[in-house]
């Protein structure tokens, strides 16, 4: 039932805990950076947020967004922060999956798989 | 108005709504889709996906808060997972299909009737013994009081199972946490304890919208612009009423922020009927 084995529930709580406000954190300061880098390129252009177009595919797939962030575009580093924000609850049943399997419980080893599996087809752009 | 102007006024909007969705509980995401889309003409898809990573935010900074107070079924958030990411992900897909205007309807009606849900009272049934699915899955804990851990027994878990999958596709489809379903699918058809089914319900909330953003991120329904001051805008305004919430539990406070969360579900649906996004 417990944590017993291995790993206690406080610690993993902790772990838990560090991990979500880590990735919150660092999630935000990315946006917040790339936010000030494409106001002070971008600020006194004409935002069109009216018409729908799409993203072009440099802010839409993972390796487009890590290319452009490394670039220094602003834009990028606020989609870098966004996916480390879509990253937290994934990593956090990541996580999970490994307690479950630290604790032998295989039944929900296998559930907590398939969300996670669930979760990475998404992010990675494989359900759409 | 140019970027900077917009995005300024975005942000003040965006904090507002997240204290506004954080002292009525219905989260931040219901109150920032019509605030963008109503006040700033913003399209529909567009503010959908800035709420959803703004709700990844706000639901992943409040678990790290909740963590500690060891109410969280990590079982039962993670089997009734399952239901909520499937749905999520046929909702977001169904969002590039569904009409925008239709898309707006529906979000007028699930606002309201959260709303609602949020101020009915919390009706418990007799303790019941347990149930074969809920022993079947080892769902049945224990939740800490002051006389040490009271065990509780999951009912209906099937119910709930078909809720979360409601819940996902509401999720994915509105741009929103779903929070007020989740909680009647914890609360009322499976009867957990009310703290066990408010944290368990903001630890899948994250999970949910991180699968449905996956899907609009793919998209190329999130637009960084927008998103940014909408996520720091929303996460800040939802810390500061956290904290507001601890300082002042004020029914009458309570009662404005429902009329006004009244107000824009009315606008959304009558702005959807009218063909107006």
């Amino acid at each position: 039932m417990s944590a017993s084995e291995g790993w206690s529930d406080a610690r993993v709580e902790t772990a838990v805990a560090v991990l979500l406000r880590l990735g919150v954190g660092v999630a935000s300061t990315l946006v917040a950076f790339g936010g000030a880098v494409y106001v002070a390129r971008h600020g006194a252009e004409a935002p069109r947020y009216g018409a729908f177009r799409g993203e072009p595919m440099e802010l839409t797939t993972v390796a487009g967004i890590l290319h452009g962030a490394r670039a220094g575009s602003g834009r990028a580093l606020i989609q870098l922060g966004l996916l480390t924000l879509i990253a937290t609850p994934i990593a956090r049943v990541a996580f999970s999956l490994l307690t479950f399997a630290l604790q032998r419980d295989w039944m929900y080893v296998i559930v907590t798989f398939i969300v996670l599996s669930l979760l990475l087809l998404s992010v990675t752009g494989h359900l759409s | 108005m140019n970027v900077v102007e917009l995005s300024g006024l975005i942000g003040v909007a965006s904090i507002f709504a997240g204290l506004l969705g954080s002292l009525t509980g219905l989260g931040g995401g219901v109150v920032i889709i019509p605030v963008l889309t109503l006040a700033f003409g913003v399209d529909l898809r567009y503010a959908i996906g800035a709420s959803l990573v703004s709700v990844i935010a706000t639901s992943s900074g409040a678990a790290a808060a909740y963590i500690k107070e060891g109410y969280i079924n990590l079982r039962i958030g993670m089997l009734l997972e399952v239901a909520t990411t499937l749905g999520a992900i046929a909702g977001a897909s169904l969002a590039a299909i569904v009409p925008v205007n239709a898309i707006a309807i529906v979000f007028g009606v699930v606002l309201l009737y959260s709303a609602y849900l949020s101020h009915r009272p919390h009706v418990k049934g007799e303790p019941a013994a347990p149930e074969r699915w809920a022993l079947r899955f080892r769902l049945d804990s224990a939740v800490p009081t002051l006389d040490g851990p009271r065990p509780y027994h999951v009912r209906r878990l099937h119910i709930g199972f078909g809720l979360m999958g409601l819940a996902g596709a509401l999720s994915g489809l509105l741009g929103i946490g779903s929070g007020a379903v989740k909680v009647l699918a914890l609360d009322q058809a499976m009867q957990l304890p009310f703290k066990v089914s408010t944290t368990t319900s903001n630890f899948m909330i994250g999970v949910t919208a991180a699968a449905s953003a996956g899907v609009y991120l793919s998209r190329g329904y999130i637009d960084p612009g927008l998103a940014m001051p909408v996520t720091l805008g929303v996460l800040l305004g939802s810390l500061l009423g956290a904290r507001l919430l601890v300082a002042t539990s004020s029914r009458r406070l309570r009662v404005v922020f429902s009329a006004v969360v009244f107000v824009l579900a009315v606008q959304m649906a009558y702005g959807g009927v009218m063909g107006r996004f």
